[in-house]
């Protein structure tokens, strides 16, 4: 068995898949003969076919749009955006279709899709490469919004998403793509979707993070285990249905929560994050809820990047402001 | 039906002028009297139908309703030429269509009346429910196309909308893709002139909605959407040629919008009555009527029977819908979800509890 990376990751969740269910199919820009510009389907059509594994026109609505129509007659479409930044046009299919088509029928059609897109920084891409805008799907009824963080959630959540039976948009933060190696066992099991992950324990604050910004969390949470402070780190996983049960029930043992994420601060998923704190959680308080996020500007081209995104330091400061309330 | 040939020729396929005569000759299949009764009587039902929601909402009964009125040839047509394992994908001015395709008048006014029970259809129940996003429906039509293609299903989609909605983007995703990977999908445009307040003239740069087509790289024809037998023809064409492994084709069927364009609506505002007036004259039901008289001997008394039948059917479905009580509150969240997720089991038992927090 090797250590696998995150993209090879979802590759082997997708083959798995694909194996395993004849009705599903993959499509996207590139994602045939080329294997994703990110290589995230390389092989898949040599190995599955051309009628499985099709290249799409570049045309991002149509994208989302058909796999609403493959979904509704019960293929299992899991569809790729090239990068979250050309995303926007499929919204509406989105918002208005996929996770609307159980309910406004009731029950009679459903839209058992995968949307898939590469979103967040880090890696010095041009501009529309690198925003983190998860907030705006995360409003959207009916649709699942999961966000994995390693090798091993991408492949468990990953199938775990293929399998449900409503939408989800799975976001695969590109930044953690090749960056991190870890050992994946390709025996088909499926990580719960709905949940958040306890990815490292700890009693004096909890960190809550998701994608890219997790290794951040840990790399704070490292420097602060090297002062003496113990620190957990929560990976939320699927923003939605945000599971609060696992954040409440951990922030009911530390008392203090810092919330790191790359995107825009007003509005961003933290926001809901802290709200869930503020109404379930207060008495829990020992300190003000921090939130280490990209600031409230546009994502800025490359040089200036590492100044938008949040730093092991940043959170290492935040959190030694929470423990300032005695 | 060659696709040069179509675009080249923009005159629409007409058999029954607005008299009702022969313009040209009627296929033999389609000139049967029980056939074209069939279609006479699916247009009447449909007229008195939407005569009935615009009087229910007038009343405070339904919500904003999109009336069908004089373009009931679009969807009879199209309705009648389809097969029962085709797959509709319809607009919101639909009705026509929607009652060929075996949707209950029921559930049409629970839809119109804002019950999510009415696209439950217990009729053809892989159809879509009504697309009110204009032009997203074409893509949903790849989708569905796609997936006869890949099960290789003889089976066809079939996709309608108005001339307005030829100016989306989705509108010309859907076709280049159809075109693209020769899928078994019918494009159905109703160009009925107008999109509300926006004449075609202003709306596109081609007039010829079919010649559209070109840009996916196959057949337009244009029809004239008032000739019911036209319209059946022109799409069981179309559908033959999907099925049969040739791709899509695009119907423009030329008709007009007598009506406002929903009951939210007020047309005086911005075409002339005249206008209308005139466009009277070319009534769907009038020509057909004209013709079953002349050639089928279509007397007053099967006329009345006809219309006394519809009206039944239509009252039975009235108090059908009117005896029906709300869905739960909590209906709300038992399909957003297959299963659901636990998130939401504290805000559904709040709604059940008359709580909001």
């Amino acid at each position: 068995m090797s250590e696998i990376t995150l993209v090879e990751a979802v590759n082997l969740a997708l083959a798995r898949a694909m194996a395993d269910d004849p009705e599903v199919v993959v499509f996207g820009e590139d994602v045939g003969v080329n294997g994703g510009v990110f290589r995230a389907t390389e092989g898949l059509q040599a190995r599955f076919g051309d009628d499985r594994v099709r290249d799409t026109p570049l045309a991002e609505s149509l994208i989302a749009g058909m796999a609403v129509g493959l979904a509704a007659q019960g293929l299992r479409p899991v569809a790729e955006i090239q990068f979250m930044g050309f995303i926007y046009p499929a919204i509406d299919h989105l918002l208005s279709h996929a996770s609307r088509l159980r309910n406004r029928t009731r029950g009679r059609l459903s839209c058992p899709m995968v949307l898939r897109a590469p979103f967040g920084g880090g890696i010095h891409a041009p501009e529309h490469h690198s925003e983190s805008t998860e907030a705006l799907f995360a409003h959207i009824p009916g649709l699942r919004v999961v966000i994995p963080s390693s090798p091993a959630r991408a492949y468990g959540l990953l199938l775990a998403a293929i399998r449900d039976p409503d939408p989800v948009l799975f976001l695969e933060p590109k930044r953690v793509y090749r960056s991190l190696r870890e050992e994946v066992v390709d025996d088909g099991t499926a990580l719960p979707l709905d949940c958040c992950f306890t990815v490292r324990e700890g009693s004096e604050a909890t960190l809550v993070g998701w994608g890219a910004m997790l290794q951040v969390a840990l790399a704070a949470a490292d420097q602060l285990a090297a002062e003496g402070i113990a620190v957990e780190v929560l990976d939320v996983a699927t923003l939605k249905p945000f599971d609060s049960a696992t954040l409440l029930d951990s922030v009911a043992r530390t008392g203090r929560c810092v919330i790191v994420h790359e995107a825009a601060r007003s509005g961003g998923f933290g926001a809901e994050i802290a709200a869930q704190l503020a109404e379930h959680g207060l008495l829990s308080l020992l300190a003000p809820v921090r939130r280490v996020t990209g600031y409230d500007t546009v994502m800025p081209l490359y040089r200036l990047e590492n100044h938008y995104l949040p730093s092991a330091a940043a959170v290492v400061a935040a959190v030694h402001e929470t423990l300032e309330y005695a | 039906m060659d696709g040069r040939d179509a675009c080249s020729d923009s005159t629409p396929l007409r058999y029954l002028d607005p008299h009702g005569t022969v313009v040209t000759p009627l296929p033999e299949a389609l000139a049967q009297r029980d056939g074209l009764v069939r279609l006479y009587r699916a247009m009447t039902l449909t007229r008195s139908f939407d005569a009935k929601v615009v009087a229910l909402q007038r009343t405070g009964q339904v919500g904003t309703y999109a009336s069908t009125l004089g373009q009931e040839a679009i969807g009879v047509g199209l309705g009648s030429a389809m097969q029962a394992d085709d797959l509709l994908l319809p607009s919101y001015r639909d009705t026509a269509a929607q009652i060929l395709r075996g949707v209950q008048l029921h559930e049409l006014l629970l839809y119109w009346g804002g019950d999510e029970r009415g696209s439950a259809f217990a009729g053809p129940h892989e159809d879509f429910p009504i697309c009110v996003p204009v032009g997203t429906q074409y893509c949903h039509a790849a989708g569905v196309a796609t997936a006869f293609q890949l099960r290789r299903q003889a089976r066809v989609a079939v996709v309608t909308g108005g001339d307005g909605s030829t100016s989306k983007g989705d509108f010309y995703e859907a076709l280049n893709l159809a075109g693209a990977w020769r899928l078994p999908v019918v494009f159905v445009i109703n160009n009925n002139r107008w999109a509300i307040s926006v004449p075609l003239e202003r709306q596109s740069g081609t007039v010829v909605l079919a010649d559209k087509a070109r840009a996916g790289g196959f057949p337009g024809v244009r029809v004239d959407g008032n000739d019911v037998v036209a319209v059946q023809a022109v799409v069981a064409a179309a559908l033959d040629r999907a099925r049969g492994g040739d791709g899509p084709t695009l119907v423009e069927a030329l008709s007009y919008r007598l009506g406002d364009h929903t009951t939210a609506d007020d047309a005086g505002r911005y075409r002339d009555a005249e206008e209308v007036s005139r466009h009277w004259a070319e009534d769907p039901l009038l020509r057909l009527r004209n013709y079953l008289v002349a050639e089928h001997g279509w007397n007053k008394a099967d006329e009345e029977a006809l219309l006394d039948g519809c009206a039944a059917e239509i009252e039975a479905a009235v108090s059908a819908f009117q005896a029906a009580p709300p869905d739960p509150p909590e209906a709300m969240f038992d399909h957003l979800h297959a299963t659901l997720p636990k998130a939401l089991v504290e805000q559904r038992a709040d709604l059940a509890r008359g709580l909001r927090r």
